[in-house]
């Protein structure tokens, strides 16, 4: 692979990596702020409400950056990804020019009410603006897992004269791997904002401070985020499993580390990946689960890396395994403490149990890193197509484009996304030590004199 | 087909020019026309509760852009890939400063976001003249439909490798960077009450007297940098309308400007980028970029997606265009008349 495609996919994966932590909370506490406002309308508790408000103030920022940095998105396929623009462009720029059209109109929209408009409009407008902001935000993922899907497994499509055309746009919109992904990528989000919302209110409880908001967020949290977690495991992931089985083996045998074919297949649970060798340093596998999970027959036969050719096998199987087993991992951890939190909650327990809150404070960056290792367990393991079976990725990059200016632009990018990431950093956790309590006066500058062009007061 | 994807795509641009326009033209002249810290507030919730909407129909021009015409998108944005790369950028830290400005009450924090909201809105409106002037001047296409062109190479009126910026393109982005300043100002002055409106009118009245010339000069320029512009209103003489529009709106803009008639003006400021954005879409078509080898040039037709493709996008968007028009209309009545200290308390 070229240097120039190695770094085009380089900054594709950082700046699309760094883009969805904000969405992930964004989409997942959408959904929790809609729980809230609802719980307000049906107990009239004035408790609930600030929530809303003050929740709504951290979705604002983390929606903010989400946007800014979701801008470069929808550019960098043309700017990049040139001859994967042209050659598909006609297929995957309908479901993402879609998202523009159905989802990003709408939240900018009704945004603007969530935030601004209750006093004005009234309770019953205010849960309709959640619910259409909820909306509005699962929409938008849902066409980007359609674009996303159409290049996992691409349906619906002629090819003529080296360019695909749609040729059934209905089978795009309801390709088979849409469902599953889409599942699993929302309760991927949701289990972010649980645990957010957990972390957050697990730290007012340890800090004693802001108890009864502390002890809403962890009970909303660990009941949200339980369910999350499981659904994560089962359904969403099995579906998703199943779907990799069926369309793509190569992945499915590269994250597994599965290096030969096997009957009766083997689960890796640890281990390191010896690439030339084929082989996992220091296994520990359970055996024949691997088979009942894919085929649902303790003795079915699994594909493994020596059966296909070598270029068609994933190109960095290493990080794929690694994404995968990272994701799996931690997502298992997530349903045991979650699950171990929700018993003590039901025992009455859990406020008291200081160690439990502290795991659920000290837990909350890490659905993060499922979701992102989640995401790059997909995309790896789609290599060495930008398009699954139809376009190689070194074919899909832009002809012209030197190597120099791809550097450039991604150093660009990395200053600018690691200044991003402390300004965010610093207004949530301002917001977050302000707390939910005494409402202030927001932070509104006090009226002052003339400023200069430099800001020096006149 | 493809003509009427042509017609909605520029219609789509000529949307986000037209939106987005007043809100960076408001970023462009706030740091002269708002003085103090609630005057500068104030502009910033004129164009608080919009600028995001409006920025949606770049956002969706571009994908309309994509899956209508994908060579050309394909093309185009991985020719100007600086150019382009660096208008992200600006989106971005204008985006930001508009956001965050008002979060603490700090001088230095305040003002740091008012130069940054400045200078993401002035060089974004002058890299959009430059782009709209490349791609009125051509680029050096190869048989394959791709190209690369530098930010700028000698600066050589007769350069035969002209960069994205040349004499001819950073005229084109002066006119943009004063034509949307006149268009911020009287968006401005349709908002807000006292000095700061009178500063705006004022504003505007000095971008319009430097609009004037640089049209002028532009509109001369232009047909010496594109031939093909001759030959599409000799060919089609109706055409002639749409330099008519832009005239009359530029007229408007002064007259109305002069009557202290600011919402009258910001439509005439309006009906002018229309007019202009028009006339060059008209002059252009059916090429949709021109190729320094002119059998190059990727028109409508050789850039399109398939029939399939343009008639069934073209269901679904009529539908998302009539749901987003009824946003915009609900969104702007929400936030209609003048900005006072009772309006919302962000920003």
């Amino acid at each position: 692979m070229n240097t120039s495609t190695i770094f085009s996919r380089l900054q594709f994966a950082f700046t699309i990596g760094y883009h969805y932590l904000f969405p992930q909370f964004t989409m997942g506490l959408a959904l929790l702020l809609v729980i809230l406002k609802v719980l307000y309308l049906a107990r009239k508790e004035e408790r609930y409400n600030t929530a809303v408000h003050f929740w709504g103030k951290i979705f604002a920022i983390t929606f903010v950056i989400g946007v800014v940095t979701g801008i470069p998105m929808e550019f960098q396929f043309g700017t990049n990804w040139a001859l994967f623009s042209s050659y598909a462009g006609g297929i995957i720029g309908q479901t993402l020019a879609m998202e523009g059209a159905f989802a990003f109109f709408l939240e900018s929209a009704f945004l603007g009410l969530f935030l601004f408009g209750e006093q004005a409009f009234g309770q019953k407008l205010h849960l309709f603006a959640t619910i259409m902001v909820w909306l509005g935000t699962w929409a938008s993922g849902a066409f980007i897992i359609a674009s996303n899907a159409w290049m996992q497994h691409p349906v619906g499509y002629t090819v003529a004269n080296g360019r695909l055309n749609i040729s059934n746009w209905l089978e795009v919109m309801t390709n088979s791997w849409i469902l599953p992904q889409y599942l699993h990528t929302m309760s991927g989000a949701v289990v972010t904002a649980a645990f957010m919302m957990t972390g957050l209110g697990a730290y007012y409880l340890l800090a004693r401070r802001d108890i009864d908001y502390g002890r809403l967020f962890v009970t909303l949290g660990v009941i949200v985020g339980l369910i999350a977690s499981v659904f994560q495991l089962y359904p969403s992931g099995d579906l998703e499993g199943t779907q990799v089985t069926k369309y793509q083996p190569t992945k499915l045998a590269a994250m597994e580390g599965l290096f030969q074919t096997e009957s009766g297949a083997g689960i890796v649970i640890l281990g390191q990946p010896d690439v030339p060798k084929g082989t996992i340093d220091n296994p520990i596998i359970v055996p024949s689960v691997l088979s009942f999970l894919t085929y649902r027959q303790w003795t079915a036969v699994v594909r493994g890396l020596n059966t296909f050719p070598a270029d068609q096998r994933p190109d960095s199987i290493e990080m794929l395994y690694y994404s995968y087993h990272i994701m799996v991992g931690l997502g298992t951890i997530f349903i045991a403490i979650m699950g171990l939190a929700l018993l003590l909650l039901w025992r009455r327990r859990l406020f008291q149990a200081r160690w439990m809150l502290w795991i659920l404070m000290l837990a909350t960056p890490f659905p993060y890193i499922a979701n992102t290792a989640g995401w790059f367990t997909t995309e790896l393991g789609r290599q060495p197509w930008i398009v699954f079976g139809l376009m190689r990725t070194v074919h899909g990059s832009s002809p012209l484009l030197s190597t120099g200016n791809i550097i450039f632009t991604l150093l660009g990018f990395m200053g600018i996304y690691l200044l991003f990431g402390l300004l965010y950093v610093i207004l949530v956790v301002f917001e977050a030590l302000h707390g939910p309590g005494e409402q202030a006066a927001g932070a509104t500058p006090e009226e002052s004199g003339d400023l200069g062009l430099l800001g020096e007061r006149g | 087909m493809p003509t009427l994807w042509f017609i909605l795509v520029a219609f789509m641009l000529t949307m986000y020019v037209l939106l987005d326009g007043f809100d960076l033209g408001a970023g462009i002249i706030h740091l002269v026309a708002a003085r103090t810290d609630t005057e500068r507030r104030f502009v910033l919730r004129a164009i608080g509760p919009v600028w995001d909407g409006n920025e949606v129909w770049l956002i969706a021009a571009g994908g309309t852009l994509f899956f209508t015409f994908p060579l050309l998108y394909a093309s185009s944005f991985s020719g100007f890939y600086l150019p382009l790369i660096i208008v992200l950028w600006l989106l971005m830290a204008r985006g930001v400063s508009i956001e965050l400005r008002s979060r603490f009450s700090n001088v230095v924090w305040a003002s740091f976001w008012d130069g940054m909201f400045f200078i993401g809105s002035a060089l974004l409106a002058i890299f959009y003249g430059a782009a709209l002037g490349n791609v009125i001047r051509g680029v050096p296409l190869n048989p394959q439909g791709y190209f690369f062109e530098a930010l700028w190479t000698d600066f050589n009126p007769f350069s035969a490798n002209p960069g994205t910026l040349d004499w001819y393109t950073i005229l084109t982005g002066l006119l943009a960077f004063v034509a949307l300043l006149a268009h911020g100002a009287n968006f401005i002055a349709v908002k807000t009450e006292g000095a700061l409106n009178e500063r705006a009118r004022r504003i505007s009245r000095i971008g319009w007297l430097i609009t004037i010339p640089l049209a002028v000069l532009a509109s001369i320029a232009t047909f010496f940098v594109q031939p093909q512009v001759y030959t599409s209103f000799a060919q089609r003489p109706w055409g002639i309308i749409f330099p008519l529009i832009a005239f009359v709106g530029l007229l408007g803009a002064g007259f109305f400007n002069f009557r202290k008639h600011d919402m009258a003006a910001l439509l005439s400021s309006g009906t002018f980028i229309l007019g202009m954005l028009t006339s060059a879409a008209f002059s252009l078509y059916p090429i949709v970029l021109p190729a320094v080898n002119r059998a190059y040039s990727l028109t409508i037709n050789n850039a399109s997606a398939s029939q399939y493709g343009l008639a069934v996008g073209l269901i679904w968007w009529s539908v998302g265009i009539v749901l987003a028009a009824i946003y915009f209309i609900f969104t702007y009545r929400r936030f209609r008349g003048k900005v006072t200290a009772a309006s919302s308390q962000e920003y």
